[in-house]
This record gives C-alpha cells, structure tokens and sequence, in this order.
C-alpha cells in the first residue's frame, strides 16, 4: 500500500467547508463512500458535464477507489493492490476532486447540507450522494469478537486475512455462498488449511441445485478445502483469540483465524439517522433520488424498486442513472435488469444470472457432464430466458446473459439453446449434395453390402426418421459403423429439415437417451447398478440389450471405480471370459509383453503351453506379442496357470483396454535413439495396465523421428527427441488411417507418462463405448483435450489421480483369478452327455 | 430313459447367461434369463454357426458373439433385417433341476 489516510489534492480552508474550494458558478457535490458505484456515477457525470460541479469524496477507507470484485484475487496472491486500482490518485487531481482518505462521515446535517466526517472535517453540500455501500453480516454467537475473527469485505480484511495467513495455519470460513468459498479459496491459496461451514445442505443454494452443488463442492475439496455442510455455528472458542470453532453438534474445529462471509446487510444506519426514508436499504425512486430530492443514494446501500443490489451489473447502472440525472437529465432512470455474477477462484469456473427460482409457468434445460465437471441450467419463461447457472464452461454465459437481457425468444433455437451460439444458427456449406449425386446402386455399407437405393427406398416406405432405425432395418452402418456419416447423410436429403442430426442419437433401442447423457445421469442420480439404471432412467426393454449393457457395466465401472461390482454377464464373450473368441468358438492368448520385451523363460514356456494343449497357430500380432490361437475353452485356465507359472500375466488382447505398448530399441541400443523409448514403453504399460477404456486403446514409443514403432498411426505415441517427448495421439490404423495429431511436447518421463495418463484418463471419463480415441478427439476437439492435459496443470494432475485411484481396483491380472477357479462356470459345460452316452 | 433328462441345476446357470450342453447330436445352449426362465437352443447361430451360449442375454434374446445376430430363444428364429431360425430344444424346470427333451434333436449320432 503506497497510500495511507490523509488528504490530497487542494487543502485550502474555506468557508464552504474544510479542504474544498469553491469555484464560482458551481454547485458543491458531496459523495459519501469511495466505492465503484460512485466512482461509475462520477465518470458518467464528468463525461456529460466536467464543468457544473466541484467534488468532495469522504472515503472511509484509506485508499482510493478500487475494483471490489478483485478482492478474492488480491487475497489468493494473483493480483496486487495496484492492479485492482480502479481510479488512482492522478484521476482525482484532474477531476479536481477533493478525496478524504480514511475520513468517515458521522453525520449528515440536512438543515445546513452539511456532511460532518469523523475526524471534524465538514463539507457543504447542494447535491449528495450517499454511497456507503454494504455491511458484512456478523453472526452473534459466543466469541463472535474475538481477535481472528474477520469479516471478508475490504481491502483491509484481505490484508488481515494475509498477516494471519502468513503462520500458515488453520482457517475456518463460516458461510459457503460466493464471497466465502472465494475466501477459502485464496486463504488456501495462501497455505492455511481451510475448512468451510455452510448452514445449508449444498454450497451456493441460491444458484445451484444440489447436483451443481455437489460438482462445486467436489471442485473445492479437489483443492484442499474441507467442506462441512448443514454446519450450525454455536460458538467460537478461545479465550483472548480464537482457539476452534464449535458446531451445534459439538463439534470443534481448531482455527486460528475465522472468516464469516454470511452475507451483506446495506449500510443506511447514516441516512436512517438524517431523517431520509429506509426500509431494507435507502429507499430511492427510479431517479436514484431518496426521499429529498437533492440527495441520491446508490449501490448496496440503496434500495430501489422495493429490492436491494449486491452486484456490479445493476450498481454500475444504478451509477449511469445518477450520474445523468446530476448533468441535468431529469428522464434517467434506473431500471433493474437481470444480473450476472461470476465466481472468482481460479480454475472454478461458475456463473449465474438472472432469475432460478422455481415456478409454475417456468420451464428448464439442463445440461450435465459430471466427467467433465459441467453443469448448465437456464430457466425459461414464455420461450425466453429469465436465468442461467454454468458451472464447469461458462464461455456462453455472456451469451445467454444477451439473450436473457434482450428478451430473446429462443423458440427457434430451444432444441440446440444449451450448448451454446456455435451450435445456434449458422449455415455451413451443404455437405450432402456429393451424396445426393450418387446412384442408387451405389454401395454404402460394405460390411452389409447395402446400396444407396435400399436406405433410401426404406427410409421412404418405412418412413424411417433416425440412423438407428435405418439400421434395425437395412443393416446399413449396424456393424463396423465406417458409412455412419454417409447414411446420415441419405436421412438429411431425405427428410430435410425433418431429420435434425443435433438430436442425439439414443444409445439404442432400449432408450431415448445418447451416450453422454447417460453417463450424466450416473452421477447426478448416482446410480450405480445397471437395474437401478435401466429403472431410473425408464429403460424400455426388460434388459437392456447387447448394444447398451456393455457400454452400461463400463460407464459405471469407470464412474465409480471401487463402489461398482462388474456384471460380466453385460460383458462381450471376450471380456467374461478374458480371450478372443475365433470363429469356431475357439479361443486365442496372448499374454502380455511388456513393451515388446520378452525373454527365454517366457518363451520357453510359451513353447511348453503350445505343445502341451496342441495350440494349432501361433502367431507374432502386430503390437509386438505373441498369439496362441485356437485354444479350446475349457483349457484357458491351465493355459493361463502355466503362463502365470512363468510370470506372464493377461495382455487384454480381446478387451476395451490398454492392449500393447510398441516400442523400439531406442537409446540402449540403437545408435539414433534419443531416449530409452523401451524403458518408456515398459514403464507406461506397467502403470496402465488392467485399466478398461471406451474401446481398445493401442499405445507405441519411438526412440527418434524414424519412428520405428510406428508410434503416429497410435491411439497413443510417443516420440522421443534430443529435448524430450513429443506426445501424440488420435492416430487410427484400421477402419480409418488417421496420422496422430501432437498433444504436446513435455522434457522428462515423468511428465511424459504423467501427460499420457492424463489424457487415457479423460478418455475413459469422456469417450463413448466403442469410441476410439481418435473419435473421441474429432468430437470434442484437440484443441479441449490439449487445454485439459497439457496447459491446465492442475486438471492433469487431477484426472492422473482419478486414474491412480482407478488403477488400484483394476490391476489384477483376470487369468490368474481364474487359473485359480474363478468364473469356473464359464469355462466348463453344465453336463456332457456324450460321456454318459458311451458309457452306457 | 425318459424323453425327458436332467443336465443339471438352474442355479448353475448363471442369471442373463448359458451354459452349454455337450450331447451327441452337438451342443445345446440352456439359458436363463432375467426372470429365470430356461430356454434351450442349439448352439449354433443360423448365421456362421456362431456359439449362442457366448452371447449377451437379454430379456428372452441372445446376441450372438460373432456377428451380432439377435436371435429370439422363444422360436429360435433372427431378429430384425436377418432371416434365419435355430432349433429350440424343450426345457422344464422341476425342483431346480432343468430337463431337456433331447430327442425333439434331430440326427442322433452315436456318441
């Protein structure tokens, strides 16, 4: 702080009252409060009329007019006290605006239009305006006025708050509504441990519905802040300062510094004691004027249209009206509108506006992506919105916030209204018409074999409206899925604007519901088997059927790693009984190589199973392992016993998991490798393994640009330069021949396989069943994923935690498990009676 | 012998799941379904021969392992744009125990 108290500017005496000198021709205007409500007010006034009045400002605190809301950045360290200067000490000096730092008024004499401050100082007025702003709320419990505990108001809170902050100890925040979570999190910031108390059930009831909540508190407990909810405050303990904070149920918590952010009562004790009319607040007209008419109150403390304001939005308007009115305007007025508020803590992205509360004739559109952490409400009314929540993506929020300001009727944009403007309006270049120029005998499903004429001739006769009805009917991209597009674009010349391809595709028949719905509703109904889902969420088959019940048992089993118990009867063949199935109903095996590595034990005793179960093939795969195939069921487990015996565990071969990590010989060998791409290769493949992913995911390291494991076709690859690591991934060598797109590029291992879990891990929270990761990436964007996994360090860390945590349920090798008699009905026949047959 | 035989408890057939029967005239999927009720077919998708017993249950279908055929346990016959139907076999539960009436199999082989 560089200004502390005093006066500046002109300190000539004068009879019109202390330290203002009257020009001639001027009326005197007197501004109560420094806040950015009359610093708005003023700028509004000088830039209409600089010349009609000569200004006093009383400021009760010792600065200048500063930026408020950048009060919980001031606190956690992002911001310094300068930055947040909204009007410095040279703006007053042009204005010739006489400042009173750290002066309060005391008493405001309307008889004389005098102002009196505490310290004596007095000035006359013929205009004022009472700016005095808001009042933290003090709870009355016991101790309430011990030393340590604080209100979170000014600037002088925040400083408090950082001397206290500096022991590194432990805070308690009492209230968990936006101006405390904000304290908790900048005093975190700062090192202390805090813990937040919150009266209610759920953090910020006034803008969030309990699941939001719920993201939101899960967001705060991820940065180390304790979160206590339905916590009744009694007393704070300590004899001369605070010592812990005791709950109604006994409770204590230890602290050293308590913070209550409860709420905010307006200030209006000044004008109460002056004889102006008050209510809740200062009572104004829509010209900002109180009951006399030569004096304007605006901001927190003043109350208009029978409502008091707390954010900058209405205060900044409420200035524009003052200001206009004191440069001669008599037609201003000062019409609420709806209000937007963001909360302030980095990396916890959360807006509100307008209105949420329920009502009859409201209507709302929610939409949720608990992996994600995303949460979007708006309410509706008559076809316009009257309020908006985002938690998690908020970049539409000014967007709505428009929308909702204008009145906007969104009729025609309600289907697409929530996730935003990209998606509303707009026309791109007609894809369809290379499409629509194919002949009817064009083929377009080459796994079915069904041309152009017969999708369209069904779509006409069967009046079919959805891809998966051309599907159950044709055949057409019901299996590997690759003429998807294509067919959606025979429905979208069809139907025209009938088929609406934002409509999303039901996961399958048995539901209305997409994939990303789906998994949404897990978390925000925390369902955690698949009958309480199919219950839930209306299933409308009996039991689900092949097509969502496997994509079911992996959302839940990624969702709730530990809590949810595996329905192997939801699982494919392959899956249940953890080895490919070939087409005579035989099996293949291939145990796990680490990255390509193998030894004469193990190929020894490969050798051994071959010959000892007369394993008919075996082949070398493509990702640098070895394939026994034609395996009869009921061998798998002494196959996977032997195998075992010599420490081979599971490749996942036949699983939606990690299958292989390639690798080539790199810098242990070979004279152009950069960086022990092996060892990477071995160490990635060891940490992920076991884990289940949206479809197979196939990983390769490269020791230098050559890129001997092929590592830019990978779902994931890794090629390894002087510097370090390049990291790339969305690459397909099947269905589709895609070149990896870079990740990023990261200096150690470390980092490296940190960066790749990350990534694997926001895969499995995000992708669709069956969706590999190069569709994944084409749907929700490179350019998300990088933010995620490589810029947003934090979000790395955190989605590596979550696949840390998941690991720990999911690395036990399945063959040994069964090689010891698990699942033991899978792999033998409920009787044989051709025995029984010769027997007799 | 009975027409009809014992091939073992219900309770050894795992809910939404089959086993399989090993008989002279080739193998036989027993299901149970959610409900549990029993059905048999032959293994044998009317596709590609694919083993039915490896498939997903669901409801009174099975989705065959190979190439997705939904077939309907009920009538043995394919879902959908597929033509085709399997032998369903009679079945019976009594005490827990299921029977088979394996001669509704044709073309017995000697064992």
């Amino acid at each position: 702080m560089n200004d502390i108290g005093g006066t500046v500017a002109r300190d000539n005496p004068s009879p019109q009252g202390d330290g203002v000198a009257v020009s001639p021709g001027r009326q005197r205007l007197v501004v109560i409060g420094n806040g950015m409500a009359p610093g708005r007010a003023l700028e509004r006034l000088f830039e209409r009329s600089p010349d009609i009045y000569d200004v006093t400002i009383f400021n009760a605190e010792p600065r200048v007019n500063y930026d408020r809301i950048m009060l919980s950045p001031l606190l956690s360290g992002e911001k310094t006290f300068e930055e947040i200067v909204i009007h410095g000490d040279g703006w007053y000096e042009r204005h010739g605006v006489t400042l009173h730092k750290g002066c309060k008024v005391v008493r405001i004499d309307r008889a004389a239009r005098l102002v009196v401050g505490s310290d004596g100082r007095t000035a006359f007025y013929d205009k004022l305006i009472i700016a005095t702003g808001s009042l933290p709320i003090v709870i009355p419990v016991p101790g309430h006025a011990l030393a340590g505990v604080m209100t979170y108001r000014d600037v002088d809170d925040v400083h408090a708050m950082l001397l206290m902050a500096r022991g590194r100890g432990k805070a308690v925040v009492i209230g968990g509504g936006l101006l405390g979570l904000e304290a908790a999190a900048g005093l975190t910031e700062q090192g202390m441990e805090v813990t937040v108390l919150h009266l209610m059930p759920t953090l910020m009831e006034r803008q969030l519905d309990a699941a939001a909540g719920h993201l939101l508190r899960r967001a705060v407990e991820a940065r180390g802040i304790r979160v206590i909810t339905e916590a009744n405050t009694k007393a704070i303990l300590g004899d001369d300062k605070v010592r812990a904070v005791q709950l109604g149920d006994g409770t204590e918590i230890a602290a050293e510094l308590v913070v209550m952010a409860v709420g905010i009562r307006p200030n209006a004790g000044l004008a109460k004691d002056a004889g102006l009319t008050v209510n809740r607040g200062i009572v104004v007209g829509a010209d900002m004027r109180t009951s006399d008419p030569d004096i304007f109150a605006l901001g927190e403390c003043a109350e208009a249209h029978g409502q008091v304001f707390g954010l900058v939005a209405p205060l900044y308007e409420m200035a524009s009206v003052v200001g206009a009115q004191l440069a001669g305007d008599a037609e201003a007025r000062f019409n609420p509108t709806a209000t937007a508020t963001k909360l302030k803590v980095t990396g916890i992205d959360l807006y509100s506006a307008g209105d949420f509360a329920d009502g009859k004739d409201r209507e709302e559109i929610v939409l949720r992506d608990a992996a994600h952490g995303i949460y979007k409400r708006l309410v509706l009314q008559d076809n316009r919105i009257i309020g908006a929540v985002m938690y998690g993506d908020t970049s539409s929020g000014a967007w709505f916030f428009d929308l909702m300001k204008r009145g906007t009727d969104i009729s025609d944009m309600r289907e697409t209204l929530i996730f935003g403007p990209n998606y509303a309006g707009g026309g791109p270049a007609d894809p369809t018409a290379a499409v629509a120029a194919l002949a009817d005998d064009a083929e377009i499903c080459g796994c079915n074999g069904v041309c152009k004429g017969k999708i369209t001739g069904a779509i006409a006769a069967q009046g079919l409206k959805t891809l998966d009805a051309v599907r159950a009917h044709t055949k057409a991209s019901a299996s590997c899925g690759s003429c998807t597009g294509l067919v959606e674009q025979l429905l979208r010349i069809q139907l025209g604007d009938a088929y609406n391809p934002a409509a999303m595709q039901p996961m399958c028949g048995c539901t209305d519901l997409g994939h990303d719905d789906v998994r949404r509703l897990i978390v925000a109904k925390q369902l955690k088997s698949i009958p309480e889902l199919m219950q839930t969420l209306e299933w409308k088959s009996s039991g689900g059927c092949a097509r969502c019940r496997p994509a079911l048992n992996y959302y839940l089993l990624a969702t709730w790693p530990g809590d949810y118990i595996d329905d192997s009867q939801s699982r494919f063949i392959n899956e249940r009984v953890h080895a490919n199935i070939q087409k005579d109903g035989t099996y293949s095996v291939v145990p796990r190589m680490w990255g390509g590595l193998t030894s004469a034990r193990e190929l020894r005793a490969i050798a051994d199973v071959v010959e000892r179960f007369n394993i008919p093939t075996v082949k070398v795969t493509g990702g640098q392992r070895i394939d026994m195939l034609g395996v009869k069921k009921e061998d798998l487990p002494a196959v996977w016993a032997d195998l075992n015996a010599a420490g081979m565990v599971s490749g996942h071969a036949y699983g939606k998991a990690l299958r292989t990590v390639k690798t080539c010989v790199g810098s242990e060998w070979c004279r152009f490798g950069t960086q022990d791409s092996t060892g990477l290769g071995v160490k990635v493949e060891k940490f992920m393994w076991g884990s289940w992913t949206p479809a197979k995911v196939k990983m390769a390291v490269s020791g230098c640009p050559r890129n001997c494991a092929e590592a830019t076709c990978k779902d994931v690859g890794v090629i390894c330069v002087d510097s370090g690591y390049d990291i790339h991934f969305a690459g397909a060598a099947g269905l589709d021949i895609k070149g990896t797109e870079v990740l990023g590029h990261v200096a150690t291992e470390d980092e490296a396989i940190a960066v790749i879990v990350a990534l694997v891990q926001l895969y499995r929270e995000q992708g669709r069943y069956l969706e590999r990761i190069y569709k994944w990436a084409k749907r929700v964007g490179v350019e998300t994923i990088r933010k995620q996994v490589m810029d947003d360090l934090e979000r790395r860390r955190a989605l590596y935690d979550r696949f840390v945590f998941a690991q720990t349920f999911a690395q036990h090798d399945p063959w040994a498990e069964r090689a010891r008699g698990k699942d033991a009905h899978e792999f033998a026949p409920l009787s044989d009676l051709t025995r029984l047959e010769a027997a007799e | 012998m009975s027409d009809w035989v014992d091939v073992g408890a219900l309770a050894d057939v795992p809910v939404r799941g089959a086993r399989v029967v090993k008989t002279s005239a080739g193998c036989v999927a027993v299901f149970r379904a959610e409900d549990d009720r029993a059905f048999a077919v032959e293994d044998r998708c009317p596709h590609k021969a694919g083993p039915l017993s490896q498939g997903i249950v669901h409801d009174r279908l099975v989705t065959c392992p190979l190439h997705n055929w939904v077939i309907d346990l009920a009538d043995g016959k394919a879902q959908g744009a597929d033509e085709g139907a399997v032998r369903t076999v009679p079945v019976r539960i009594e005490a827990g125990r299921i029977l088979l009436h394996l001669a509704s199999l044709p073309a017995q082989r000697a064992a």
